[in-house]
């Protein structure tokens, strides 16, 4: 046993892009020895980059302990560290990056600069076995569905503005609901959602493969503001409208690319009743449907750790001068040469 | 209505071809969702079902060719319209020489400028909703998400989905596509209202899906 683990190969990821700070090590085979995540989580308001960035500082020393001390290997084992490179928020994604490029130096180990939401895709296909799925990708940063075509994953479509998890998480906010840590405002908003009834009529806007969610928030956020509904009624409303619009573009994904798996990941991936949703819509296309378990579908280090492992393998080195953060990094722009 | 045959099964609706009356026709037909609240859906079925026959009506006034709408079935939420015989320019994009290509999606952007300038929206150009038929008219189908709207956003955004469009379906040539359809919509609608939707395309490019911070408002 001994040997064969001194053989085998060990890849540390950091994640830092948001409000989460997050290692994860993994060996080159895709087993996830360690996911430690720390999540910001602000006393009132959205998430301030430079708060959050300082959050990340804070605990970096702590989350890296905790993930040596889970994963039972020691820092002289690792042959990679791979990060966050981008998108995300300046701040956090630069606080990510120190601590990679530190810890690469000081091992004096290949550096990776990973692209987030590939990352999201890559450990959804680890995690849930899907080979070439249509994939939703639903978080407080991001809303997008992708799927592989010649060489790369191509974005079939996307928000025009704000994302599905900011959307309910400002919708909250005004409501005066409050999170906690573990419970999430999509949380939040998914229990109240339950318990509506009546269907509040809200902008429903498709373009094409994009949509559109400021208008639908802007207008909740009045009906709100008014008092002439029950805040459970209008969740419910939002939740149907919202998660009909990306269902919507991520059938049209489907049909359009003839895939036959549906992958649902990020951290809005948790509701259950988008979930029941893009089910529904892969068993009409006689596809298969997985969803992301939880601490995978999150912003998580394991992820960025398993395409640090992608890309190094087929040759992917990032050098230091090449390692500064890229905050609008996009999917399209990624080379993947370990498919096909 | 004898022998209709699924020819399309989309995620919006879907599409039959028919025999009415003698005529080849299409019958495009938006089924429940059973995914979405039955209210809701109802709401966008119906609405689509009335809006689409119009936009094509406007539209083929503007002068860029649509199916002729024959019948439009409320309570069954569908629509019989001609159908027209041809390729749909994706497929023709593919396999066309360089100039060919050029010059059809020059013709695209008179078609998109054409239907601008008498303020329709199409909402979801792509190459596989236009038809070039055999005597080489281009047709635009599939009105279903368009819009009346003579803003320089709706347009903007109009513009943006077709980039996108070519970007995901024709890489390897989506950019001079794109240049040409621009030529195309300049020659209709003139180089300075082309200036201010190509910026108006990079703004909407630009747009932070990471909203740094939002402000507490009164």
């Amino acid at each position: 046993m001994g040997s064969s683990r001194a053989k085998e190969c060990y890849c540390l990821g950091v994640e830092s892009s948001a409000d989460d700070f997050s290692i994860g090590i993994l060996t080159f085979s895709g087993k996830v020895l360690a996911n430690i995540i720390d999540a910001f989580v602000p006393h009132e308001g959205g998430i301030h980059p430079r708060e959050a960035a300082r959050h990340h500082a804070e605990v970096a020393s702590n989350v890296l302990e905790k993930a040596f001390a889970k994963s039972r290997i020691s820092p002289q084992n690792l042959s990679v560290i791979a990060f966050s490179q981008g998108p995300g928020l300046g701040p956090c994604l630069r606080t990510g990056a120190t601590v990679a490029r530190a810890l690469s130096s000081y091992l004096d180990v290949p550096l990776v600069g990973v692209n987030h939401c590939l990352a999201h895709v890559e450990i959804g296909r680890l995690e849930t076995g899907v080979k070439n799925p249509v994939t939703l990708y639903v978080s407080g940063g991001n809303t997008m569905v992708a799927a592989f075509d010649s060489g790369r994953y191509r974005v079939f479509g996307e928000t025009l503005d704000i994302s599905l998890g900011n959307c309910l998480d400002v919708f909250a906010r005004e409501a005066g609901l409050h999170q906690e840590v573990g419970v999430p405002f999509g949380a939040v908003v998914e229990k109240l959602a339950l318990k509506g009834t009546e269907l509040v009529p809200l902008p429903f806007t498709v373009k094409g493969m994009d949509l559109s969610l400021s208008g639908l928030l802007t207008a909740a956020v009045t009906l709100l503001k008014r008092g002439d509904h029950e805040l459970e009624d209008l969740c419910y409303s939002l939740q149907e409208t919202a998660f009909s619009m990306v269902a919507e573009v991520t059938e049209r994904a489907l049909a359009h690319t003839g895939k036959k798996e549906v992958l649902l990941t990020g951290g809005v991936a948790a509701n259950k009743r988008l979930q029941s949703m893009i089910k529904a819509i892969a068993e009409e296309h006689d596809a298969e449907f997985d969803v992301v378990p939880g601490e995978f579908a999150i912003d998580n280090g394991a992820m960025i750790a398993w395409t640090g492992v992608l890309a190094y393998t087929h040759g992917i080195v990032t050098s230091v001068e090449k390692s500064f953060v890229r905050l609008r990094w996009r999917l399209e722009e990624v080379e993947v040469p370990w498919i096909e | 209505m004898s022998g209709s045959v699924l020819i399309k099964k989309g995620a919006e609706a879907d599409l039959y071809l028919a025999d009415w009356h003698g005529r080849k026709v299409v019958l495009k037909r938006r089924l429940p969702k059973r995914y979405r609240q039955p209210a809701l859906d109802a709401q966008i079925r119906g609405y689509r079902t009335v809006h689409e026959p119009q936009l094509m009506h406007e539209a083929r006034r503007a002068g860029v060719p649509t199916p002729m709408v024959l019948l439009v079935d409320r309570k069954d939420t569908t629509i019989i319209m001609e159908y027209v015989e041809g390729k749909q320019v994706k497929q023709v994009l593919n396999e066309v020489a360089d100039v060919e290509r050029r010059e059809l999606c020059f013709r695209v952007g008179k078609l998109i400028g054409a239907l601008h300038e008498c303020g329709v929206i199409h909402g979801d150009l792509t190459t596989s909703n236009m038809i070039l038929d055999f005597e080489g008219k281009i047709f635009f189908v599939d009105f279903g998400l368009g819009e009346r709207s003579g803003e320089l956003e709706a347009r903007g955004v109009d513009l943006h989905l077709m980039q996108r469009a070519l970007q995901s379906t024709h890489f390897r040539f989506a950019e001079e596509c794109f240049s040409s359809v621009i030529e195309g919509y300049a020659e209709v609608l003139g180089r300075e209202a082309v200036r201010s939707v190509l910026d108006k395309i990079r703004e909407i490019q630009r747009r932070g899906r990471y909203v740094a911070e939002r402000k507490e408002r009164g």
